[in-house]
This record gives structure tokens, sequence and C-alpha cells, in this order.
């Protein structure tokens, strides 16, 4: 066996237990169909853009959640903004999360908003490193001389 | 009598309101303020009766007093007896009036008790009803629980109603007929004005107070304690007023009988006086006669004899005296001298009270004693001339008389003894004698000196009073005493008994007899005790009964009111629980369809996903199989969420101009596959009357036409057909025979005849007639010439299904109810599409109906009304729906078809594109039609440009010679210009590939056509055999088709969230797209003002600043502004990019994707939306429709 079939089984592997374990969805899938000749780095690129577009609406809501008299509204639309790009991207568990985090949102849960956005900050963490491997893999794969098996 | 004649005015009227009330009972309000107004009308009735009564009453009070209180007792009883009588009748029309009041109730129930009764029965149907319901449906348990709810509480108050009205009436009509009854007996108007205002007087504060009771039952919106507390002062008031009645009736009649006896006594006594003082003249005359011819003649003219005559002859005169004598004064020193003269002696009387004792012999009586004075007897009436020669003076009595007589000069009397001879009491009379005359002042001294006799008379009292009290009538009743009471403290009787039965009343009269020194009274009392006081024993009676009879009413008014209110307070509570309930339900089922709904969505694109992926056969059915089902389910929640929309009112209907017959073409498009896997025919007809654009709702006219034909779909397998007609409403409401329209006839025709066979409908399968469908309809009976721009649409989609059970016709439009409930195990479905396209149409001003056999098929026939639109009223939107090509105008086209309406449906379509048609029925009439026109000249042939054959006809005509004729009418077998002949195109329902390319191979047709016709369909089926048209869109794969449609469109894509917008320009871009990306509203409108190069937008809803609405609002304001500016020909066309119209589609992209939103998008402008993240089919058909007719215009 050699060292491009090992790493496409493993980049099958790892991207079923990733969506096995509910990180993504189909709608990653999706994007990652979107990639062809034209745009090879997609997926990556989106990817990226969500990340930054989380932190930066992480840093927000989290000012926002320590300020003495919570705008939980610009929260919501934080949290709202946070759950579309989460479902183009097909972030799955983030988007659950979002849900919860809503409707603590909606009943003004201070302590329960500071708990899902934890949640939130912790879960973009791990899928950021979850997809790091799985984009490292493709690019092993590539620099093997393969190509992504869709 | 006329209280009965107004009583069934009455019933007659109340009914009849009772009825407006039932009609106005949706409207709980509106029924509360009718009975408002009806307890105003009663109070109003009231008072006018009491303004009646009065205003008789009062004039009476004025001419009328007089005559007024002599009233004869007998007419008093027999007209008290009427009022009794009248007081009947009112306590039994009272009673009467809940028999009254449930008569009404239950005339269109039947026979019924009572009220209750009625009521109960009602529940017992709502409830009945409500079970019915509720095995379908908790929706309609709502509806007829507060549909229950109103009509029970309208019931109930009608009721309430009819009591009180029936009360204050039977009170009214009591006085209105006594007023009609005293103007009918005109012989004795005064004597029942007198009885029923003067006995009654009192009667009339009862009626005041009746009066102010009904007012305060009825109107005074008063609390029911007040009411009670009111009814309770009124009743002992009443009570109070009754006995104060008797008690004043009785004094009355005391203080009378006292009068009467006054009267009566007095009458006596003056009479008895004066005959007393008449006979006493006459003794004075007597007494003066003697003084003139014995004294003053000398000698004396009168003796013994000729006295005694004279009184005798003139007792007539006197007669209540026995006797008259006249002594002679005699001084003791004449006494012998006159002893001498006459030759007797001077007697002495017997005793004292005996003077006049008549068998007394005076020759036994004892000589005078020796006196100063004596007074002997010298004359007397020869009654008594025994006491000739008394001693007058001897007597106690009579001295006493005599000197007082001689003092006074007047009549004196004594005290009555007892008269011996007639056992009676009696007083003498005694008048003086004097010699001279004296003058009337003279002095006792005088008259004493100038004394020289007196004359006596006896009085027989008893005898005197008696032939007094013979001569009064009357003296019966009374019993009469005589008393001489000169002595106060012991009065002497003089006549009468002491023994009366009534001692209670009694009267003494004085008597004068003339003597000062004596008094006289007369004592009267009444015979029998006095008879009970009946008149007013009898008012009093009349008042305590009116009293009770109307507290009785009126407490019974009183707790029917308050059990009503009670009721009313329930009903109202119940009301508006179950409308809050209603309210819950409806936003339960808004919220529950938008939830399931967004579930749903994943589940289906998973499954969409799923059959993508590589599954086995059996894998793929059951995904496929799950697929259906969810599509199936969000059409029902779909349809859920309209009907909750509707019921609650809340859907509103648009009115845009759209064309018509493209919808009509979409909807079968629907079916079109369904109905060639079952074999059925589907065709549609739109008749030339009706106008090309119409004003109304598109989508909801689809959707009563998408749910009649999918029913009909449903329940029509593998024979026959569907057939959709429209016509005008104005065209079927003339006369049958009248018709112009050919189908219209042909239907007609069929109805008419239903014997041959195979039928002539449009699949040759029986049918139902369609006449009889609309024959209910109100609205062909209208004639409403008003408005012009109205049209009046009927549609009518024909089947040959198995049809609808009898039995079950009454409850098909009942949403959730189907024919039979093992028809939804049968057909699935929920059985709310009717329903809902009954309520649709509804709305849109129509009638809806059907006509159904079992085993031959339904007509559903529904009536919209729509305004008519132009052409030019489509937007620019609209514009590429009906790109109606000209190509075709003025061709001509051979339809060869046996079926007559089958025939006309194809004409139709021909003739939409311009095509002229003519029809033969058969091959042969064709051929005939061909070689007569090239015989007679090439006319009609020439020109001839297609010929359509049905597949029936074909298939039965087995001759390929005549197939080849068609081919080549002239027979000589040449093809020389192949483009000028006719083409062939056969219609198929239903054809086997191969059998059509068999006869494409065969040459013989040009092309095969499916049916149903539609124009898309047609247009490019002749294009591609006229060879016309651009080259033919196959159905390519779909993904493939998207990049085609997408392929070098620039896109704009708006959207604020920067990892929706890389994704969306990443979908769009694969399928070949140049995408612009925007992160706000604003920005989108920036770069949409035309001119732009832009061809499609997508949008998000939310953005912060300016979200998807309000920026595609300004971009369509803005792109109408520019039109308008084109239209005008304000700026040129060149300037904004040649395009005479702009509108860029914009799409909006939303992650909940419901039906509401849909609405909204499409209320601002949007013009479509596709759900977030994309999805490919998603997307293609969102885009589809745009870029299609784009790209196949440019």
């Amino acid at each position: 066996m050699d060292v491009l079939s090992q790493l496409r089984h493993q980049l099958a592997d790892y991207t079923n237990s990733l969506h096995r374990d509910g990180f993504l969805d189909d709608q990653f899938s999706q994007l990652q169909q979107l990639q062809d000749e034209s745009s090879p780095d997609f997926a990556m690129e989106v990817v990226s853009l969500f990340f930054e577009d989380c932190q930066k609406l992480v840093t927000n809501m989290a000012r926002a959640l320590e300020l003495q008299a919570v705008d939980f509204k610009q929260v919501d639309s934080s949290v709202h903004q946070l759950k579309g790009s989460s479902s183009s991207v097909g972030a799955a568990r983030i988007k659950n999360l979002c849900v919860a985090f809503k409707t603590c949102c909606d009943s003004q849960n201070r302590d329960g908003c500071m708990r899902c956005l934890q949640e939130v900050n912790r879960e973009c963490v791990l899928l950021k490193n979850k997809l790091q491997t799985l984009f490292r893999l493709e690019q092993q794969i590539i620099s093997a001389g393969g190509s992504i098996p869709m | 009598m006329p209280v009965d004649c107004k009583l069934s005015i009455f019933r007659t009227s109340l009914p009849a309101n009772w009825k407006m009330g039932k009609q106005n009972e949706s409207s709980f309000h509106g029924l509360h303020s009718e009975w408002k107004s009806w307890r105003k009308l009663l109070v109003l009735l009231c008072i006018l009766g009491g303004l009646a009564v009065g205003s008789i009453r009062f004039p009476l009070n004025f001419d009328g007093k007089d005559r007024v209180s002599d009233s004869c007792e007998g007419e008093l009883v027999r007209h008290f007896n009427v009022s009794k009588s009248q007081l009947h009748a009112l306590a039994s029309l009272y009673s009467d009036s809940e028999k009254i009041a449930s008569l009404e109730c239950t005339k269109e129930l039947g026979p019924g008790p009572s009220t209750t009764d009625r009521i109960s029965c009602a529940m017992k149907l709502m409830c009945s009803k409500k079970q019915e319901l509720m095995d379908e449906d908790e929706t309609a348990l709502q509806n007829s629980i507060s549909d229950a709810s109103s009509a029970l509480v309208s019931m109930l108050v009608d009721n309430t109603l009819q009591t009180s009205a029936t009360v204050v009436y039977a009170y009214a009509s009591g006085m209105m007929e006594r007023c009609w009854w005293m103007q009918a007996s005109k012989e004795f108007p005064s004597v029942v004005y007198g009885y029923v205002f003067g006995t009654m007087k009192r009667c009339w504060w009862i009626l005041a107070g009746v009066g102010c009771l009904c007012l305060s039952v009825n109107l005074i919106p008063l609390t029911t304690w007040w009411k009670k507390q009111f009814l309770t002062v009124f009743f002992c008031g009443g009570i109070a007023l009754s006995f104060y009645t008797f008690w004043s009736g009785s004094r009355e009649f005391h203080s009378r009988r006292e009068e009467t006896l006054a009267s009566m006594c007095d009458e006596r006594a003056r009479m008895l006086q004066d005959q007393f003082n008449v006979s006493m003249n006459h003794v004075h005359a007597l007494a003066i006669l003697v003084s003139t011819f014995h004294h003053g003649k000398n000698p004396s003219a009168i003796d013994q004899k000729t006295f005694g005559e004279y009184a005798e002859r003139t007792s007539f005169e006197r007669p209540l005296t026995s006797g008259v004598a006249y002594a002679l004064k005699v001084v003791h020193s004449e006494r012998e001298q006159f002893e001498k003269q006459h030759g007797w002696r001077i007697k002495k009387m017997e005793s004292d009270d005996q003077a006049l004792v008549q068998d007394c012999i005076p020759e036994k009586l004892d000589p005078a004693p020796v006196q100063d004075e004596y007074a002997p007897v010298i004359f007397s009436q020869e009654s008594v001339a025994h006491i000739v020669s008394i001693d007058m003076m001897s007597g106690k009595e009579d001295r006493e008389n005599i000197l007082r007589a001689r003092a006074s000069g007047k009549g004196v009397l004594t005290s009555p003894f007892k008269l011996l001879k007639s056992n009676n009491l009696g007083v003498v009379l005694t008048f003086a004698v004097y010699n001279v005359p004296l003058s009337p002042h003279a002095t006792s001294e005088q008259r004493i000196e100038a004394t020289v006799g007196y004359l006596g008379a006896s009085y027989d009292v008893p005898s005197l009073v008696e032939k007094l009290l013979h001569q009064l009538a009357s003296r019966q009743t009374i019993v009469v005493n005589v008393y001489d009471t000169t002595n106060a403290s012991a009065p002497i009787l003089m006549y009468g008994t002491d023994v009366a039965e009534d001692m209670s009343l009694f009267r003494a009269s004085n008597l004068d007899f003339g003597d000062p020194m004596r008094k006289h009274e007369m004592h009267c009392r009444f015979k029998q005790k006095p008879p009970e006081p009946t008149s007013a024993i009898d008012s009093s009676t009349v008042i305590l009964a009116i009293v009770l009879l109307v507290s009785y009413i009126c407490n019974a008014a009183i707790n029917k009111i308050e059990k009503v209110e009670e009721e009313f307070r329930e009903m109202t509570q119940l009301k508006v629980r179950a409308e809050a309930a209603d309210v819950a339900k409806s936003q339960f089922l808004a919220t529950v369809s938008h939830e399931i709904r967004t579930p749903m969505n994943g589940v289906l694109g998973m499954l969409q996903m799923l059959m993508d992926t590589e599954l086995n056969d059996k894998q793929i059915d059951y995904a496929e199989t799950a697929h259906r089902s969810g599509t199936e389910l969000i059409s029902l929640i779909n349809e859920v969420l309209d009907h909750a929309k509707i019921e609650s009112g809340r859907l509103e209907l648009e009115a845009v101009p759209f064309e018509l017959r493209p919808v009509l073409d979409n909807v079968f498009s629907l079916f079109s596959g369904k109905s060639s896997e079952k074999g059925i025919e589907l065709a549609i007809y739109v008749s030339d009357q009706v106008p090309q654009v119409v004003i109304g709702d598109p989508g909801r006219f689809r959707q009563i036409i998408t749910n009649l034909v999918g029913n009909s779909v449903k329940f029509t397998h593998d024979k026959g057909h569907i057939f959709v007609s429209v016509h005008l409403a104005d065209e079927v409401t003339i006369s049958p025979v009248e018709v112009q329209d050919p189908v219209l006839k042909l239907s007609f025709g069929l109805a008419q005849d239903t014997s041959s066979k195979p039928y002539n409908t449009l699949s040759g399968s029986l049918v139902v007639n369609r006449w009889k469908s609309w024959e209910h309809f109100k609205i062909l009976d209208r004639v409403d010439i008003g408005d012009s721009s109205t049209i009046r649409l009927l549609v009518t989609v024909e089947d040959t299904g198995v049809g609808i059970p009898v039995d079950a016709q009454s409850r098909i439009f009942t949403p959730f109810m189907q024919a039979d409930s093992s028809t939804s195990r049968m057909y699935g479905g929920t059985g709310i599409g009717l329903s809902i396209s009954k309520r649709l149409v509804d709305l849109m001003g129509g009638e809806i109906g059907f006509v159904s056999e079992c085993d031959v098929g339904s007509t559903f026939s529904f009536t919209v009304c729509l305004r008519k639109g132009e052409l030019s009223s489509l937007d620019a939107k609209g514009q590429h729906c009906d790109a109606t090509p000209v190509e075709f105008r003025g061709s001509k086209a051979l339809v060869i078809d046996q079926k007559c309406i089958r025939a006309e449906v194809t004409r139709y379509h021909l003739e939409r594109l311009g095509i002229s048609v003519h029809i033969a029925s058969t091959l042969k009439a064709a051929c005939c039609f061909l070689s007569g026109g090239v015989t007679s000249g090439a006319s009609a042939p020439v020109g001839l440009s297609m010929i359509l054959i049905d597949k029936d006809v074909w298939d039965e005509e087995k001759d390929v010679s005549v197939h080849r004729f068609l081919r080549d009418p002239s027979g000589n077998g040449i093809v020389e210009f192949e483009a000028d002949l006719p083409k062939i195109i056969l219609l198929a329902t239903a054809i086997a590939p191969d059998e059509r390319h068999e006869l494409k191979l065969a040459g013989l047709i040009d092309d095969v056509l499916m049916k149903p016709l539609r124009l898309g369909g047609l247009m490019v089926c002749l294009q591609e055999a006229l060879g016309s048209g651009k080259k033919s869109r196959v159905r390519r794969k779909k993904p493939t088709n998207l990049q085609n449609l997408l392929r070098g469109k620039h896109i704009l894509v708006v959207d604020d969230n920067v990892v929706n917008r890389r994704v969306a320009q990443g979908a769009l871009e694969r399928y070949g797209a140049i995408v612009t990306c925007v992160c706000s509203g604003r920005a989108a409108v920036e770069l949409l003002e035309p001119p732009h190069k832009f061809d499609a937008c997508f949008m998000d809803r939310h953005m912060p600043e300016m979200d998807g609405f309000e920026a595609t609002r300004h971009i369509r304001a803005r792109e109408t502004q520019i039109n308008e500016q084109l239209a005008s020909g304000e700026v040129s066309i060149e300037k904004y990019g040649n395009k005479p119209c702009w509108h860029t589609p914009i799409m909006a992209i939303t992650a909940d994707v419901i039906q509401a939103t849909s609405e909204e998008c499409r209320k601002c402008g949007m013009d479509d939306f596709v759900a977030k993240p994309f999805k490919e089919e998603q997307l293609y058909n969102a885009v589809a429709r745009f870029f299609e007719s784009s790209g196949q215009s440019g």
C-alpha cells in the first residue's frame, strides 16, 4: 500500500469521524464539492473566513456580555450571524450550540449566555484544530501528487 | 276580543323579529343591541299605554265627575264583575305567556312543552353536532362551541324578551281592552268611566306603581337586588294601600249612614213640630173664639152645647187633640155665686195626674177645697164632656200650666202623663183667655189681671207620632223615640221603645212645641245592624289582587331576567374562552406549522442528498417513499396553514393582473405526468369570451383549480378524462339552446341525448350532466350589468372518476371530511382541499357546486368574480410569461378527431397560436376535404401547414393508404417541396416510444404531440415540426441546465455574513456565473441603479442597516420610476442600455423557508426566495423561471 492511498484512507477515515462526531455536516461536503480547478482552495478559504468571522463575533459577544447592562439584542444578532455562517460552512456542532445560545439570549439569561459563549469558543478551537488536520492531510495528498477524492 | 286579535298580531310579529335575530346571531353584539332596543320598545309601549289611559282619564275627571258620584249600585256590581273577568283574563294571559313563548320557540322544532325544553333540545342538537365534529377535528369543535354558545345566548335572550314582552303586553293590553270596552259601550260610558276611575281611583296609584316597576325592570339598569327591593316596596305599599282603601271605604260608609240617619231624624222632628204647631194654632184660635163670643158678648153667645158641638165639628182641624175644654177663672169670692149660676159645685180633681179621666163621674168627685182661685171647666168638647165642673187648678200639673199660660200669654204644655182613656201618654196644652186685647209687651201682672179663663187641649203624643211616621217612607229602617227632656237628668219617654238592635248610631233632634219651658227631643236609631261595607271590601280586594298579580308577574320577570343574565354572563365567558381557545388554536397551528416545516425541510434535503448517494434499489425505494411522504406532509401543513388563515380571516387576496390561460397550462403541466401514467386524458378549454388578462389572485385561483383537478386525477382510474373548461358565467345564464360556445353546446346536447355510444365526450366515457352542477348558483340568477369591468368566470372540472356517494355529497365541503373514511385509506389525502377551495371561492365572491354519480364521475363547477384587465397592465415581470410567437399566425391546420369536444379543445389551443382550424371528424372526411381542396382549385388546402390527427382516429383506420393519402393528397407520390406539404402531427395521450419511432421512421408522421395540450408544448412541437423555430430545447439533466442557465450571468450577492457570501459566491461561480458580492443593502441599491449589468440578485433578508426587504423596495421604486420615464420618452432608451423595461430578478436568501416569508418576499417586490444554504435543485428552480425565458428571447 503506497503512501498516497494510505493518506487517502486516512483522510476518508478522518472525514468520516468528523461527520460521525457531528463536527461537520453535509454542507461541508457540498463546500468541498464546490472547489475545482478554478478555485482549488475554496473550502479552506471559506473555512478560514469562517474562523475569522467566528473569532470576531466571539470577541464581540464576550465584550457585550461583560458589560453591566448586557445588550442582548446585539448578542442575539451576533449569534444569528454565527449561526448563519456556521450552517453555511457545515459546522454542525457550532450551529446547534447557536440554537441553545439564542434561546439563552431570548430569555436574557446572562449566565447561560456566558456558558454558551465559552462552549462556542471551545468548539471553534476544537473545530479549527480538526479542520487544520484535515486540510493538512489534503495538502499532504496533493503534495504527494494525488488528488482529493470527492 | 280586541285582546285576542292584538295578541295574534303580537304572536306573528314577534317570531318575525326572532328570525331576524337568528340571522344576526353570528354577531353577538348585534343581538345584544337588538335586545336592548327591544327593551326600549317595550317600555315605550308601556308608557304609551299609560298615556292612552291617562288621556282618557283626565278629560273624564272634568266632565264626568258629577255623573260619576251617583252611580247606581246595580250598575256597579255589573261593572265590577266585568273588571273581575278582565283581571282573570290578565292572569290567564300571563300564565299563557309561557306557553306562547314556547309555542313561538317550538314553531320550527315541532311541539315542545316549554322553553327550557327547547333550549335543552337545542343544546342536545349542538352536542350531537359537536360530537360529530369531534370525531373529525378540534378546529371545527371550537367553531361549533362558539356557534352554539352564541346561538344559545341569543335564544335565551329572545326568550326573556318574549316573556317580559308578554308580561308588559298583558298589562298594556288589559288597559287597552278597558279603553276599547269603554269606547264600545256608548250607552253607559259615564257609568263605566265612573266605575273604572271612580271606585278604583286608588288603583291609579297601583298603575303608576306598575309603570314604575316595569320601567325599573326593563329600562333602568338596576341590579337585581335593587329590583327586588323595589318590588318588595311596591308589594308592601300595595298591601298597605289595600288596607287603607278598606279602612277609608268603611269609614265613608259609616259617615254616610250617619248622615242619612241625621237627615231622616231631622226631617221627622221638623214634621212633627209643624203638625203640632198647626194644631196648637187651632187651639189658640179656639181660645180667641171663646174670648170673643163668650166674654165679648153679653149675654154669652156660647153655652156648653154650642161649644161642644163646635169643638166636635172642628176637631178635624186638631187631629191630634183628644179633646178641648174651657175653664173659667173664678176667684173664691165669686165661687158661690158661680156655683149657683151654673147649678153645680166646683169639683176637685181626683188625682193630680188624671186630669182628663173620662170614666170618672164628676158627681162622685169631691167638691174642690177652698182656694184663692178656681178654674172650673164650663165648656168642653163632647168627647171630654165629663170634665165639666172640675176645677183645673186643683190638679198640680194643670195648675202650673194655667199659671204659666196666663203669665206668658202663650200656649204651654204639661209634662207627659198617661191618658186614662187611651192609656197613652199625653200632654195638655193650655191657653189663657183674656178679656181685653193685650199688647205683645204687656207684663205678666197685666196678663193675670186680664185673664178670664183658660182653654186646654189634651194631645195624644204616641198617636201623633204614629200618624206622622205613617206618612213617611222608610219607616221600617229607623226607630224613633220622643222624649221630654225638661228635666235633663230624667227624660220621660213619650213615644217608642227603648229596644233597638243597632245601638251604635244615634241621632237626637230637638223638638220645639212652642213652649219655652218644656224641652222635647226626638231620638232616632237604625232598626237593623249596618250591612257590610261591600264596596270597600271589593275595591280593596281588587287592589290586593292587582298588587299580588303584578308583584308575581314582576317577580317572575325579575327572576327570569336574573336567570337569563346569569346565563348570558356564563355564555359570554364561555364565548370569550372559546374565542381565546380558537385564537390559541390558530396560533398553535401557525406556530406548529412553521416549526414543523423547518425540520421537514431538513429531512427532505437530507433525503434528497441520500438519494444522490450510492444506494441499492431497495434503499432508493425507501428513500423515495420517505421523500414523497415528506413532500406530502409539507403540502398538508401548507394547506392546514391556509385553512387556519382563511378561517381567521387573515388571508388577503391579491388583485394583480394575470393571464388566465398560462395559469391553467401550468396547472396541467403539474398533472401531466400523473395523468399519462394513469392513461387519463387531460384537456383544457377556455371560451373565447373570456378575456386574456384578468385581475385577481392568480395563486389562489390556481390553487382552487389545482385542488379540483388533483382530486379528479386522484379519483379517476385508467379510463376517461379530466376536462377543465372556463366560460363566462353570462354564457350559461341564457337558455341552453342559444348557447354559442361549441363546448357548452355539445355538453348540453349530450345531456339531452345519452343513448348514443360511445358518448360524445372527450374520451367517450359517460359523464354527468355538467349543467346540473351550477343549477343552484345564485350568482347566475343575478343579472348585474352595473359594473362592466367585473367578469364572472365559470370553471368546470369534469372527470370520469369513481364519483361521490349520495350520502357523502352533503359533507363534501366540510374540512377533513372525505366521502368516507375508507377513501383516505385508498387514495390518501386529508380532505381539506375542497374545504379550502370552497372558502377561497367564497372569498372571491363566487360559488362552488358539483354533481356526481357513482361510477360515472363528478363535475365540479365554481364561479369567481374577477375584474377585466388590460394586456398592457401586465407588469414587466409577467411579460415573458406568455410571449405568444407570431410565427404561426395565419397558418391553417386540419384537425382530424371524431370527438367533437376534443376537436374543439385542439382548436382552442391552435387558435391561441393564431392558427385557423378546420375540423374533420374522420380520416375519410379529411381526405375529402384535402382532395376537394385540390380539385376545387387548391384554395383551402394550400397554405394548410399542418394536420393534427388524434391517435384514436389513427388507430381506428388500419388502412395505411389512407395514412399515405394524408401525407400526399395529390397522390403523385412525388414529394417535391417537402416544406410546403402539411406536417402531420399525431396527438396522443400515451404512446410507446418504439411505436412512435416506427411511425416517424415510416415517414407517416412528422411528430407526436403528447397530451395534455399546452401552449408551450404545442409551440415547441410545431416549431420543431415546421422548422421555423429555434433549436428545440430537450430536457437535459438539470445541473447542466443550471450551468447553462447561469453561465456568463452577472449575479449580485448581497449578504452581510462573509461566510455565507463566500459560499453563495462559490456555489454560483461553480455554475459559471460572474458573481459580485456586496455586504449591505445600501451597496446593493447603489449597484442596482439602472443601467447595470446584473441579471439577477440574491439578497439576504436579515442585514444590519438596511435589510433585504427595504433594499428591494428601494430598487423596485427606482426601477418603476425609470420605466415610467422610458415609457413616456423622457429619457432615451440608449441611456439605459437599450432595455425598454427594467426588472432585475431579486431572490431572497433565507434560512426559514415558510410560506409567510415567501408571501412577504413577494409583497415587497422580490421575485422568489431560495433557502440557505443553497441547494442545487432549489437554486435551479428559482433561477430557471427568470433565465429560461430570457435565454429563449435572447
